[in-house]
């Protein structure tokens, strides 16, 4: 076990580092990087609100300060009910993923674990796509609960498929998730093909998109980004123990198999709850936790917590590309997810050669 | 009032536009090739050749077995009379009602399922998967008539098809119809001077800019069309805009063509987030179209344009 040795000696070599949680610079970084993602998010999009203007509407809502606003019911309108919202899912999603996909990561012992790893993501898209194909614009949106439903049933089937085979290989779970998504994928992509006048708006939701309908979007997704996430970062500590691998993990006394089955499930409630509200965004679960991992260190409490931080700033930051770039179209931002994010990480893969894990 | 010179001046601004971003040979072709057939079947003499957008088609005899892959096509074939000669057509194709509706798609083609009707004539609007070349090669005649651009290319396609199923003289006057109908509509519609649009393609804000052909309806009324700001970003002249643009743009009218895919009404619309700043939602301008009226350019284009003109009284009394 070249990661275990590896770690070990890390472990070792290292040890008041090892056991540190996140350095005050990089919790600071963090920190910045959330607030500067949020603040351009605000001030910048499509219409031109005015960086001063926002900056002065912001603090009007601040109580003795006595700035008045300078804006219309037009402009209020377009940063509180639009721009506003769709701001604080971005960090929701993408704090979920990002701590999602590290979850993963460390309960897999596998780099290119993702989110949507156990079907989550074809098991949504079948939910979705069941929704908009058979039930267009019924009395309540049905997307977001089929699409959660859909996303915990497939993890589900896979994770039940992957026990029944036995063992307690990670290889095995994975591959039974691989089976359950490419099934998935064949109905979701059959019952698309039924209904062909409403392939757009199916392609649309499974490139991802964070328009939101409002904050009830926002409100409804917190509670299970905010359980979900406490879930992980209370394992971190844990989650550095499994890295040694499952047998020597349960010799050092940690329950391997209810650690494991906690991490899953909690991983995949969040992302159910993510993606049914903004799609499949894509590659988010995966470079943010390695480029994090390369930058400041590979203990699962450095990187599910800046996991956390940077991925909420980035997908505010892709989205803010996303709704700009073309303005005033827009892109899906599974696209720009993909398109920057990949040139980036090759970047932070590159300058660090030999750090990573 | 909308002057009729301006009206004109607009109808040559449009042209000019769809000549300049048109794609390469489908939009100049047929309003000489439709001339030219009238003369040649005046007497529906067969054979006649008619100009596609796969080129041009020789047909030998009056076909009698026509398989019809394209909504439009269909409204259009029982328009002019050429439904009887009508054998089957795909299942998009739900207007008019007597239309012999299979479950062929022109979506998803399958070339064995079309030639299994041994139809004397293929129509089709999209051509994937090698659709044209299949039926070709099994020497099925295949007309492919593309999504017009405007309705100059609209007239031209109907005409294109009496000729091709022997009903020249009914596809004129289903064409003079139409002409007649929308002039007069346009011409008597009120005031529409710089009244801005909002079509609605999704509600995912996918929208139509005046290079499509519901786009040059509305360019017929002289309306300024709000997705034309984005027309660049996208060539196909059909941007997914954002929420943001459209709240900040406030349209005077918002045309939802999405009522039968994803169920919108106007009052959906007007409790979408920040939408009730909209100049349309506060005065309650918001059309609901029938999508497939609206997603096609055969003869019911004449509802479509009546639904804009009606829409239009209420925006001038505002």
């Amino acid at each position: 076990m070249a990661t275990a040795r590896a770690l070990r000696a890390r472990l070792s070599a290292r040890p008041e580092r090892a056991l540190r949680g996140v350095s005050a610079g990089w919790a600071l970084a963090a920190g910045a990087f959330v607030v500067v993602s949020t603040l351009l998010g605000l001030a910048l999009g499509p219409v031109d609100l005015g960086l001063g203007a926002v900056t002065r509407e912001v603090l009007s809502h601040v109580p003795f300060l006595g700035v008045s606003s300078p804006f219309s019911g037009t402009e209020d309108a377009i940063l509180w009910e639009l721009r506003a919202p769709r701001v604080a899912l971005g960090l929701l999603v993408g704090a979920m993923l990002a701590s999602a996909g590290a979850a993963y990561q460390g309960v897999f012992r596998n780099p290119l674990a993702d989110p949507y790893l156990l079907g989550a993501a074809a098991g949504a898209g079948l939910g979705a796509t069941i929704v908009i194909a058979y039930d267009p614009g019924g009395g309540l949106d049905l997307r977001p609960i089929a699409a959660f439903a859909g996303a915990v049933l497939g993890v589900g089937i896979a994770y039940l498929l992957g026990r029944s085979v036995g063992g307690s290989a990670t290889t095995t779970l994975i591959l039974a998730g691989v089976t359950v998504a490419a099934f998935l994928t064949a109905v979701q992509t059959y019952v698309q093909q039924q209904s062909a006048e409403t392939v757009q708006e199916v392609y649309s939701w499974i490139l991802g998109q964070l328009e939101t309908s409002g904050w009830s979007d926002v409100l409804i997704l917190l509670p299970y980004v905010a359980v979900s996430t406490a879930v992980l970062l209370w394992h971190r500590r844990l989650l550095d123990v499994l890295a040694v691998g499952d047998d020597e993990a349960a010799s050092l006394g940690v329950p391997v198999a209810r650690v494991r089955l906690a991490v899953v499930a909690a991983a995949t409630l969040g992302t159910a709850a993510a993606v049914a509200f903004s799609g499949l965004i894509a590659f988010v679960g995966i470079i943010v936790p390695h480029a994090v991992r390369l930058m400041a260190g590979t203990s699962y409490r450095v990187v599910l917590p800046l996991s956390l931080a940077f991925g909420g700033g980035f997908l505010v930051l892709m989205d803010l590309v996303a709704r700009t770039v073309v303005a005033p179209a827009q892109l899906p931002i599974g696209v720009v997810t993909a398109f920057l994010g990949a040139p980036f990480f090759a970047v932070v893969l590159r300058s660090t050669r030999g750090v990573g894990p | 009032m909308l002057h009729r010179p301006l009206a004109a001046l607009l109808a040559v601004l449009l042209a000019l536009v769809i000549a300049a971003c048109g794609s390469d040979d489908d939009t100049a072709a047929p309003p000489a090739t439709s001339s030219a057939a009238v003369e040649t079947t005046a007497a529906a003499a067969f054979p006649v050749t008619v100009e596609g957008d796969n080129g041009p088609l020789t047909i030998q005899e009056q076909p009698d077995e026509i398989v019809s892959l394209s909504a439009t096509a269909t409204e259009s074939l029982f328009a002019i009379g050429a439904g009887d000669q009508v054998i089957a057509v795909d299942d998009q194709s739900d207007y008019p009602a007597d239309a012999p509706q299979t479950d062929l798609s022109g979506f998803e083609p399958n070339v064995e399922a079309i030639a299994g009707y041994e139809p004397d004539l293929v129509i089709a609007s999209y051509d994937p998967g090698g659709l044209v070349d299949g039926l070709e090669k099994l020497d099925i005649p295949v007309l492919l008539q593309d999504a017009a651009p405007n309705l100059d290319a609209a007239y031209a396609q109907i005409e294109t098809l009496g000729t091709a199923t022997g009903h020249v003289e009914e596809a004129e006057e289903v064409v003079d119809s139409m002409q007649t109908q929308i002039d007069e509509l346009v011409s008597s519609a009120s005031g529409a001077d710089g009244t801005t649009v909002y079509h609605e393609l999704g509600p995912d804000f996918y929208s139509a800019t005046s290079d499509t052909f519901i786009g040059s309806v509305y360019g017929l009324f002289g309306l300024v069309n709000i997705a034309d700001e984005a027309g660049d970003a996208d060539a196909g002249g059909y941007p997914q805009l954002s929420g943001e643009y459209i709240v900040s743009e406030s349209p005077d009218l918002i045309v939802l063509a999405d009522t039968v895919c994803c169920g919108q009404t106007a009052q959906k619309v007007s409790k979408r987030p920040g939408w009730d700043q909209i100049a349309a939602v506060e005065s309650g301008n918001i059309v609901e179209a029938d999508d497939s009226i609206a997603s096609r350019w055969g003869p019911r284009t004449v509802e479509f344009v009546q639904l804009i003109a009606d829409s239009l009284e209420g925006v001038s009394q505002r």
